[in-house]
């Protein structure tokens, strides 16, 4: 309830405050700040190099950002270890697919599961009751996102044999495994093809809607961006260069130098 | 041989990995195991019982071995040092306080437990060969410390504990070694059965996880410094039944008989089983209790070499161990039942 009232509300569903990060000389993030609000598919573009996946990895907690805050509904999530994002609703794809791959999909997406669920080795050792209801009910869930993602048919196979595009889709089903609130797409476009990413972008959608789930995406692929995005938020050398609707980034001067170069140069 | 091979020759890490459904047994094939370790003792002369219960002693410690590197993918040659810890528990209690033998066997578990765990606090800030190193240091450590002047009143020093072997309880018409056989064999078959469902878990699946990509993991919310202890821990634990259980079955507890050497055969057991491949821990056991003593017989002097050239042949004809003849022997009865 509260959070229907935050989305009509103007407290926005994960606020970048500021977020700078430095590795050593090099400033990766320059105090960048943007706010995603509940239902939104943001998209985050910028040429190689500007920082976009540094942002995403502050998100998932694997960098630290040097200064700045990162609020989930108001909370500071920096003081989480990155195990601990999960729970609260973060979930992630990786920009090079980062599968369990001796295990088969159906694992993989039982593992997205693990954040939801609590165990302990002895009582799993001793497969008592609850640990049994548990399972059951996390193969529930797995069957039902494998039929979302029409993934059934491999269920059982071995991740590591499956084709590029559909290990993408095995990652997706892990990530949705744990209901996030949040989904962090890392360059999902990347390695597919035209057909492949026109039905990505249609899914990315349906995820959305049907989930109910708030989408950050960070993509080199324009036309994605541009046709399923709400929100988009360009990045270079580390600052944020513009941000608005689709259409009003793809106009913005900055933007277009950045991507294009300027004539005048 | 190529078919099999391409059917277990996907893993290209260092450690190689076992899907899941694969850890195991057909239900078959278990029950004819286990008639079998039921029935054949009851024809047998004592010694062979004693062997076949040295048999499920190591093979225990293999499956310890193969949880911690098959499931979560670290390395230890540092085995030696908690089956040490287990006996010397066993053997302790036995003969100082008068606990009960089957008592004895929980105890070292909780304690090689907790000393795993802590052992692998530290170790979660290496991996691959220099956890292995550090696993190794561990074990090369652990005779002198058994040997230390300030514990020989309890550990007996160099000279170790002798260990009085149990009688049948309730009166059982059986000899010392039978009875401690199928006690063994029901310490080891309720070890294998909660094995396989810990590693068929939640927990278990999170030790693969790990093994297979930590920061996807991390990001799953498996937190990676707990099951990597954990998955010591347990492994330890378990090493701790199986050196618990030698030491009675062997009467016997010296700082010597748990040198490194034991590690590195309880290594090469987990490699000739298969990595990752439970049932293969019992054949690696095998393995190591047979066929030292098979290249003696074949040449006393060159014992060493001939078991050399025995391992070499193993590895270079099988390099999967026995999980890959198992492959091989499913996919032929496949064939015969086709035709």
């Amino acid at each position: 309830m509260t959070q229907a009232q935050l989305a009509r509300g103007t407290s926005p569903l994960l606020a970048v405050r500021d977020v700078s990060v430095v590795f050593g000389g090099i400033i990766a993030l320059n105090g960048v700040s943007f706010d995603m609000h509940k239902g939104q598919i943001l998209g985050l573009i910028g040429p190689n190099g500007a920082g976009k996946t540094t942002l995403f990895n502050c998100l998932s907690r694997l960098y630290q950002p040097s200064s700045g805050d990162i609020l989930l509904d108001g909370v500071s999530i920096l003081s989480r270890p990155p195990h601990r994002i999960a729970e609260i609703g973060i979930g992630r794809t990786f920009q090079n697919v980062a599968l369990f791959p001796n295990l088969s999909v159906m694992d993989n997406v039982r593992v997205g599961a693990h954040s939801k669920t609590s165990s302990d080795i002895i009582s799993d050792s001793l497969r008592l009751a609850w640990v049994r209801r548990s399972e059951t009910s996390v193969n529930k869930k797995v069957h039902e996102i494998l039929a979302y993602l029409d993934l059934e048919d491999v269920a059982h196979t071995i991740v590591s044999g499956l084709p590029f595009g559909t290990q993408k889709r095995v990652e997706l089903a892990r990530a949705l495994a744990a209901d996030p609130k949040i989904l962090l797409l890392d360059e999902p476009a990347g390695g597919l093809n035209h057909e492949e990413v026109y039905v990505l972008g249609a899914l990315i959608r349906r995820i959305r809607d049907e989930r109910h789930m708030t989408v950050l995406l960070v993509e080199h692929h324009m036309g994605l961006v541009m046709s399923i995005a709400d929100h988009v938020v360009a990045l270079n050398f580390g600052k944020k260069l513009a941000e608005g609707t689709p259409a009003q980034v793809q106009a913005d001067p900055d933007v277009i130098k950045a991507y294009l170069g300027s004539k005048d140069q | 041989m190529s078919a099999a091979e391409e059917v277990v020759a996907e893993g290209h890490q260092a450690v190689e990995a076992v899907p899941k459904r694969a850890m195991t047994l057909g239900t078959g094939t278990s029950l004819v195991v286990l008639a079998a370790l039921l029935v054949v003792p009851m024809f047998v002369k004592n010694f062979i019982i004693f062997q076949m219960t040295m048999l499920l002693i190591y093979g225990l410690a293999v499956l310890a071995l193969n949880i911690l590197t098959g499931g979560s993918g670290q390395f230890s040659l540092g085995q030696s040092a908690f089956y040490a810890v287990g006996a010397y528990t066993s053997a302790v209690l036995m003969e100082h306080a008068n606990v009960n033998y089957a008592l004895t066997i929980p105890i070292s578990a909780a304690i090689c437990f907790g000393f795993g765990y802590l052992f692998g606090k530290p170790a979660l800030r290496l991996s691959g060969v220099y956890l292995a190193l550090a696993t190794f240091a561990l074990a090369t450590a652990m005779p002198q410390l058994l040997k230390l002047n300030f514990l020989e009143h309890w550990t007996g020093g160099v000279q170790g504990l002798v260990v009085t072997k149990p009688d049948a309880p309730f009166g059982l018409p059986m000899s010392q070694d039978m009875w401690l056989y199928y006690f063994t064999l029901a310490v080891t078959i309720a070890i294998y059965i909660f094995s396989v469902n810990l590693l068929r878990s939640r927990s278990g699946r999170a030790f693969m996880a790990i093994r297979d990509n930590e920061i996807a993991a991390s990001s799953m919310g498996v937190n990676v410094a707990l099951y990597k202890t954990l998955a010591f821990g347990v492994s330890a634990g378990i090493t701790g039944v199986a050196g618990s259980l030698g030491a009675i079955a062997v009467q016997f507890v010296a700082p010597d008989s748990y040198t490194i050497t034991l590690a590195i055969s309880l290594f090469l057991g987990m490699v000739v089983g298969g990595v990752g491949w439970l049932p293969g821990s019992f054949v690696g056991a095998a393995f190591i209790i047979f066929v030292p003593n098979m290249a003696e017989s074949i040449s006393k002097g060159l014992s060493g070499a001939v078991f050399g050239v025995l391992l070499f042949l193993v590895i270079y004809l099988v390099p999967h161990g026995a999980r890959q003849v198992a492959v091989l022997g499913q996919q032929l009865v496949g064939k015969l039942r086709k035709n």
